[in-house]
């Protein structure tokens, strides 16, 4: 009886076989915090050690709220800046590098075979590169800055198959919204999700960040795509560091295993208030949209931007409809930049947006007013998430915001691409 | 060793009906939190609860919001443990790092009462009520330690001065 990928890194971790169910205490590779750090300063402090453990597996990105829109954020990202320096953490990324899960991978830290914890949801993204990666709390963070250990449970595994190609018009995020749609948001609750099948080395990274990224909306600790060449070669052209890849045995056991055919798949979208409330573009198609969202750290690399751009060039979006574009990163805003992709989306009637997770969480930079509805390439939807609690959130591809962004109502990119 | 009596609920009690959203941006401490402890679930929890008392329910238990509230505020009500077919996983985590036992055992959910008078054995990873023993997957000595010193502050506290010491 073989094992799975996540019982298999557990166990190495923790110089044991590990089977899940059981739970071990390990030293992870890295810890990744955001604009949150101030808080879990706040907890480090009670414990009352003057230093952290492992100064070099702490990473810090500054996203959620920046610039600082207020006083109260400037001061959290003050407090943070000026414990950086004090404990010497050299993996500081301040507010101009983009969001935390992108800003992570682009620069090398979320490596094949390697455990990730980050005080985020959405460090599940990382999977999309073999690492093992969880979202934890505010208070183990601060306890592993203390300790260099965090305990877990090794999870069960449910393992999702994807054979077939896309339509033309059909994308990844339409896959994953038909997956959470199909099982529910607690189908994945405490398990591993590990995306195979024949068609799973032909997502594109930018395609596996987004399942990755969305495995936590199905409730899931983390995903894993098993690294392939293009893995390998996008990881190596941003790191000297080694790396091994894991991968699950051929005779490993998992929960279940589904299986998806990918040609079959029409647009999806997930309507308010729970994103497991999927139906197919055309059911919904019509209804007025007030703001588009287009980015994300689910869906704001270069190649998203690209799609939307493709639908808006040489167009006007909708007099009553405004559009946001916020990039990933930094990185993934200069790619877009250098290939026209910006300038056809300014061009367009979009805002762009600073790299940052602003709007997406409701932070600041385009809330909702109430009545509003917005359809959004992010990740979430629930009830008041971008604004008024009587604002309404659907979450589509970027080909469905940008085809319902060029006719001010949801729109079924198939008629416009 | 502990012993307490049962409140049995369903599936998928959510962090809205264990700790209200209208109170999740007041601070408040502990003993303040513990008289809204499953307000919009069971008003007569608050009032009738004792120390050592334990929560038995069905799937899912603690999904929704991951505010630590939700686990803090049955703490701070004196009881146990949870007792569930399955946690939601962010509600699981808090729930043990800030002091409060989660055991999962489909076959107490399914045996126990509310009214039942329970006994939990964590080492032994055992449930004992009525004669009745149910066998939960033991938590290893170090979650044990964390629910026992009273969170992960204060475990990672002693940890640190053992350490030095």
């Amino acid at each position: 009886m073989g094992y799975t990928f996540s019982e298999k890194i557990l166990g190495r971790k923790a110089g044991r076989k590990v089977q899940a169910g059981e739970v071990v205490t390990i030293a992870p590779d890295y810890c990744l915090s955001h604009d949150n750090s101030a808080a879990i300063i706040g907890e480090f402090k009670k414990i009352g050690v003057p230093r952290v453990k492992a100064p070099e597996k702490i990473v810090i990105v500054l996203d959620h709220i920046v610039p600082a829109a207020d006083e109260k954020y400037a001061q959290n990202h003050k407090t943070i800046r000026e414990f950086v320096r004090d404990q010497d953490l050299s993996h500081f990324f301040d507010i101009q590098h983009g969001v935390c899960h992108q800003v992570f991978c682009e620069a090398g830290f979320a490596l094949p075979g390697t455990v990730i914890v980050g005080s985020d949801s959405h460090t599940t993204t990382y999977g999309a590169f073999g690492a093992f990666a969880a979202g934890i709390g505010r208070t183990e963070a601060a306890s592993i800055w203390a300790t260099d250990e965090i305990w877990l449970r090794v999870p069960e595994t449910l393992r999702v198959d994807f054979r077939g190609a896309f339509q033309e018009g059909v994308y990844a995020k339409d896959a994953v919204l038909k997956l959470i749609g199909d099982q529910g948001v607690d189908r994945a609750n405490y398990e591993a999700i590990e995306f195979g099948g024949p068609s799973a080395g032909d997502f594109s990274i930018s395609s596996r960040m987004t399942l990755a990224n969305m495995a936590a909306e199905m409730g899931a600790k983390n995903g894993y795509f098993l690294p392939d060449e293009l893995t390998v070669a996008w990881v190596k052209a941003r790191t000297l560091k080694e790396f091994e890849v894991i991968a699950s045995d051929t005779d490993a056991v998992y929960e279940s295993v589904l299986s998806y055919d990918l040609s079959s798949l029409e647009p999806q979208i997930a309507c308010p208030h729970t994103v497991d409330n999927v139906k197919p573009v055309v059911e919904v198609q019509g209804r007025p949209v007030h703001q588009v969202l287009i980015g994300t750290c689910t869906n704001g690399r270069p190649e998203d931007l690209e799609i939307a751009a493709r639908i808006l060039k040489g167009r006007k979006i909708h007099p009553s409809t405004r559009v946001l574009i916020l990039p990933a990163s930094r990185e993934a805003y200069l790619e877009s930049l250098r290939k026209g992709t910006i300038e056809t989306l300014s061009e367009a009637g979009c805002v762009i947006l600073n790299p940052g997770c602003g709007p997406c969480l409701g932070a600041h930079q385009g809330l909702l007013a109430a009545g509003e509805t917005v359809v959004s390439t992010s990740n979430r939807n629930f009830r008041g998430r971008m604004g008024h609690r009587d604002s309404e959130i659907f979450l589509a591809s970027p080909a469905t915001a940008a085809a319902s962004a060029l006719e001010g109502k949801i729109t079924d990119p198939r008629t416009r691409s | 060793m502990s012993t307490g009596r049962v409140w049995k609920y369903g599936d998928d009690v959510n962090t809205d009906v264990i700790f209200p959203g209208r109170y999740t941006y007041t601070l408040m401490p502990p003993e303040e939190m513990a008289k809204h402890a499953l307000e919009d679930l069971d008003p007569d929890f608050a009032t009738s609860v004792r120390a050592g008392d334990v929560i038995v329910a069905g799937k899912n238990f603690g999904c929704g919001s991951s505010r630590e509230q939700a686990a803090a505020c049955l703490r701070a009500a004196g009881v146990r443990a949870v007792v569930a077919k399955s946690f939601a996983r962010i509600y699981f985590r808090n729930a043990i790092n800030l002091g409060l036992a989660v055991l999962q055992c489909d076959e107490a959910v399914e045996a126990l009462a509310s009214g039942d008078e329970a006994e939990i054995e964590f080492a032994a990873g055992t449930i004992t009520s009525g004669g009745r023993i149910f066998k939960f997957f033991p938590l290893p000595e170090s979650v044990i330690g964390i629910v026992q010193a009273g969170g992960l502050i204060e475990y990672t506290k002693n940890k640190l001065k053992g350490v030095r010491s």
